[in-house]
């Protein structure tokens, strides 16, 4: 059976890390906002122009990290922007977040255009490149599996690690919970609603332009158009998939991500030689919406998402 | 006393909301060791004075000082600084969080590595035996009850070590179990140095517990006397101005049933008593009061009664016709007029104004609306006559239902069920959390109703409440009706053996 030979090949568990670690960025960046408040509708545009910001960086002469930090500090910029508009002037969280997301994509394809007006396929550069461990990546199937990955993708892992940590082992993120889950709490203390929710919608922005980047400075190695492909709304999806914890959000990114890289695969046997190729394209999706419906009806939202304080109103 | 360090003082404190003046010229202060009673009806601006002397709102004059600093004006963090503690009517806790993160939260500094749980919970746990505030510091604040709620609101002033803690209407809550164990901490608080100000309408409570009184009316300070040198008679007074007579009200002339429940049982909801077998009627000219224990059935009685859920078996009659397919409009068009026991979450729209609020229930028909189109000069000609009939203190029309007081949100509600002109009103705990004055009118309106004809079906906790209205009692005991029993016909040690299931015909 053609799926059971995939599912123990160490290149496809390989692969799912691969396909996992943007997600991963984009889903963490989301769930910080989420969780202090803010629905942050802006991640699909600041994964775009992260991808594009953090591959020019470099093409521009810029090392690969330094590249990761621009990307970050690009999408922390338009996190400003979308916090600005949502946080103290409590504009629709929607409407700014789509809003954000058509600035980011647009500004992004312009600037490509701006910066290499005359060329049709785009440059390549230098890309992360595999990092494999010492000693663990010699284990057999695991070691090509897990440890041979490139460093964003370990990267992306820590990422859960310390978001985690810092959600329920810091001040900060028990007063980032609290301004998710009820800002009056907050403010009562004396700690500001405001700063707390803009300062979490421009890391988590950051965080979903690293997710953009890694698409174009370590899965390939340019930058096109439409490369985003509708990611940045599977990571809201993936972070209700996870109710949003940081654990459970890491979970459903793989498991999405297995489901992609099985659907690839199984283009290639004989089965896809006579199912339509869209079909498959199809799967990880309608999966992910079973399991979404499956896994999020206990979920507990973070109570002030989507809700603007104002103070002093009751 | 004079001598007695005085720990708060307010001078000139005066807020405006639009054309409403929440707080005229209001000042006072507050002595080491003292539990200060601050009184008035809904809407004499209690709430807005202690959000101003908190930060959270920021007065258009006025001076706060504690412990002789002048605090900065809008910084909610510079009275917990300097030890002021409060514990607001709503609470301020995160649900999904624990006892312990609330706590927490904001005592330390934001970037500071770690939480410190385990001293924190060490600390929690000394204070809670301290003061006799049981909780569990790892449960999640959204299982406890309010009760337990209210505790951890003061344990979280405590753990900052306020030396002046605000209470804002503690006990409107709270079972009567609780309030006791409540007073119980504050003699314990007291007893240890704090200084206390206790907000509330409840005139015995505050003859128990308070030092001092503080009486506003509408803005202003209006009397202030020592506990000891007056009684719950002449603080009434100054409150709302005038004595308070409780109504005696004459037995009305019972006319035909309205409504009429023939062993109609409904199926439980969730942890929710359904009815067993009720059979009720509810007659022209006669207020029939349903006595018993909260969640023995009385919110399904309600809903019945509403529309919102139809009986699962027996006969439901209105106006002598047997009804099928019940549902809250037909029940509007049947006439009845409700007033929901939770006025927040069932009664009203809280980001409605007052004129959305005042025609949700007639807006589909004139004169509010004709051919699908809103007819809002009469809808807020409706609201205005309802505000000023029902005497609802608030801004205007155009103001959302939020910014009201309890007391006034009820009485637009009320406006609005009894200007419809209903034949069955069904009244769920009507004055609940209501002061005196907001009380007795609601009374008065319902005996009103009663007396022009409306079957009213008086629901309420408060035994003397239904005792003192009723012209007829039933007790509902775990979805099962007593039969009806005259006013006066039962002692309420009879009707509390009812309550308690005794009496009933099917042993369950």
């Amino acid at each position: 059976m053609e799926i059971f030979d995939i599912l123990v090949s160490a290149s496809f568990w390989a692969a799912v890390l691969r396909i996992a670690s943007p997600l991963i960025f984009a889903t963490m960046g989301e769930l910080i906002c989420e969780r202090a408040g803010v629905l942050n509708l802006g991640i699909e545009g600041i994964m775009v122009f992260g991808a594009f910001a953090g591959w020019m960086a470099v093409y521009a002469g810029l090392g690969l990290w330094p590249g990761v930090l621009v990307a970050f500090a690009s999408g922390a910029l338009f996190g400003l922007a979308h916090a600005t508009l949502t946080v103290p002037f409590g504009l629709s969280q929607h409407v700014v977040g789509l809003g954000v997301t058509l600035l980011a994509t647009s500004s992004a394809y312009y600037a490509y255009r701006l910066a290499l007006p005359e060329v049709t396929s785009p440059p390549r550069i230098e890309p992360f490149q595999p990092l494999d461990i010492p000693v663990l990546s010699d284990i057999p199937f695991l070691g090509e599996a897990i440890f041979s990955q490139t460093a964003l993708t370990y990267l992306a892992f820590a990422t859960v690690l310390i978001v985690a940590l810092v959600l329920y082992r810091t001040p900060l993120g028990l007063a980032l919970r609290a301004a998710g889950e009820n800002p009056s709490a907050v403010e009562a203390q004396g700690l500001s609603v405001t700063a707390i929710r803009m300062g979490a919608v421009m890391v988590g922005s950051g965080l979903m332009a690293v997710g953009g980047a890694f698409l174009t400075m370590s899965a390939f190695s340019s930058f096109f158009f439409e490369m985003v492909n509708g990611r940045g709304w599977i990571c809201i999806a993936l972070v209700v998939f996870g109710a949003w914890m940081p654990g459970k959000a890491l979970l459903g990114a793989l498991l999405f991500a297995a489901f992609d890289a099985l659907q690839i695969r199984m283009q290639q046997t004989p089965l896809g030689a006579e199912i339509p190729y869209q079909v498959f394209l199809m799967v990880p999706y309608v999966l992910s919406i079973l399991a979404l419906v499956l896994m999020s009806r206990r979920a507990e939202v973070p109570a002030a998402l989507m809700v603007p304080y104002n103070r002093g109103e009751r | 006393m004079g001598a007695r360090e005085v720990v708060l003082r307010l001078e000139g404190i005066t807020k405006r909301f639009g054309k409403l003046t929440a707080n005229d010229d209001v000042g006072f202060a507050l002595h080491r060791g003292e539990v200060l009673a601050l009184l008035g009806e809904n809407g004499a601006g209690k709430t807005t004075l202690m959000n101003i002397l908190f930060g959270h709102y920021t007065a258009d004059a006025g001076t706060v000082e504690v412990f002789g600093q002048a605090l900065p004006p809008g910084a909610p963090g510079a009275a917990l600084a300097a030890g002021v503690g409060m514990v607001h009517q709503h609470f301020t806790l995160a649900g999904n969080m624990t006892v312990l993160e609330n706590i927490l939260l904001g005592t330390r500094p934001l970037l500071a590595p770690g939480l410190g749980r385990a001293a924190a919970r060490a600390r929690v746990e000394q204070l809670s035996r301290d003061f006799g505030l049981a909780v569990h510091p790892d449960a999640k604040v959204k299982t406890l009850s309010v009760g337990e709620r209210q505790r951890v609101e003061i344990l979280k002033a405590l753990y900052r070590d306020a030396r002046i803690l605000i209470l804002d209407e503690p006990t409107a809550v709270l079972t009567p179990q609780e309030s006791d164990a409540l007073f119980e901490t504050l003699k314990k608080a007291v007893a240890q140095g704090l200084s206390i100000i206790f907000i509330s309408h409840k005139l015995h409570e505050v003859t128990a517990v308070s030092d001092r009184v503080i009486v506003l009316r509408h803005g202003r300070v209006v009397g202030e006397v020592a506990t000891d040198q007056t009684d719950r008679h002449r603080i009434a007074e100054m409150m709302v101005g005038a004595e308070v007579a409780l109504p005696h009200p004459a037995l009305g002339t019972p006319g035909a049933a309205l409504m009429e429940l023939r062993d109609v049982s409904t199926p439980p909801e969730g942890n929710r008593t359904g009815l067993r077998r009720v059979t009720l009627s509810l007659k022209a000219g006669q207020i029939t009061g349903l006595a018993g224990v909260s969640g023995n059935g009385q919110g399904a009685l309600a809903d019945l009664v509403s529309g919102l859920i139809a009986p699962d078996s027996g006969e439901l009659r209105v106006a002598g016709q047997t009804v099928a397919g019940w549902s809250p409009r037909a029940a509007l068009a049947a006439g009845v007029g409700r007033i929901p026991e939770d006025r927040h979450a069932t009664g009203s729209i809280a980001d409605f104004t007052l004129t959305e609020n005042a025609v949700l229930e007639g807006y589909a028909r004139p004169p509010f609306s004709r051919a699908g189109w809103m007819d809002w000069t009469r809808a807020r000609a409706h609201a205005e006559g309802i505000i000023e009939k029902y005497d609802v203190r608030c801004p205007g029309p155009e103001a959302r239902i939020r910014l009201l007081s309890g007391g006034n949100m009820q009485k637009l509600i009320l406006g609005r069920a009894l200007e419809a002109g209903p034949k069955i009103i069904l009244a769920n705990q009507p004055v609940r959390g209501l002061d005196i004055g907001a009380l007795t009118y609601v009374q008065e309106c319902l005996i009103a109703a009663r007396d022009a004809g409306a079957a009213v079906l008086l629901i309420s906790e408060d035994l003397d409440e239904i005792r003192a209205l009723s012209d007829v009692i039933h007790v509902m005991s775990e979805g099962r009706l007593s039969p009806e029993f005259p006013r006066g016909s039962k002692t309420p040690a009879e009707l509390g053996q009812w309550m308690a299931g005794q009496g009933f015909s099917d042993a369950a």
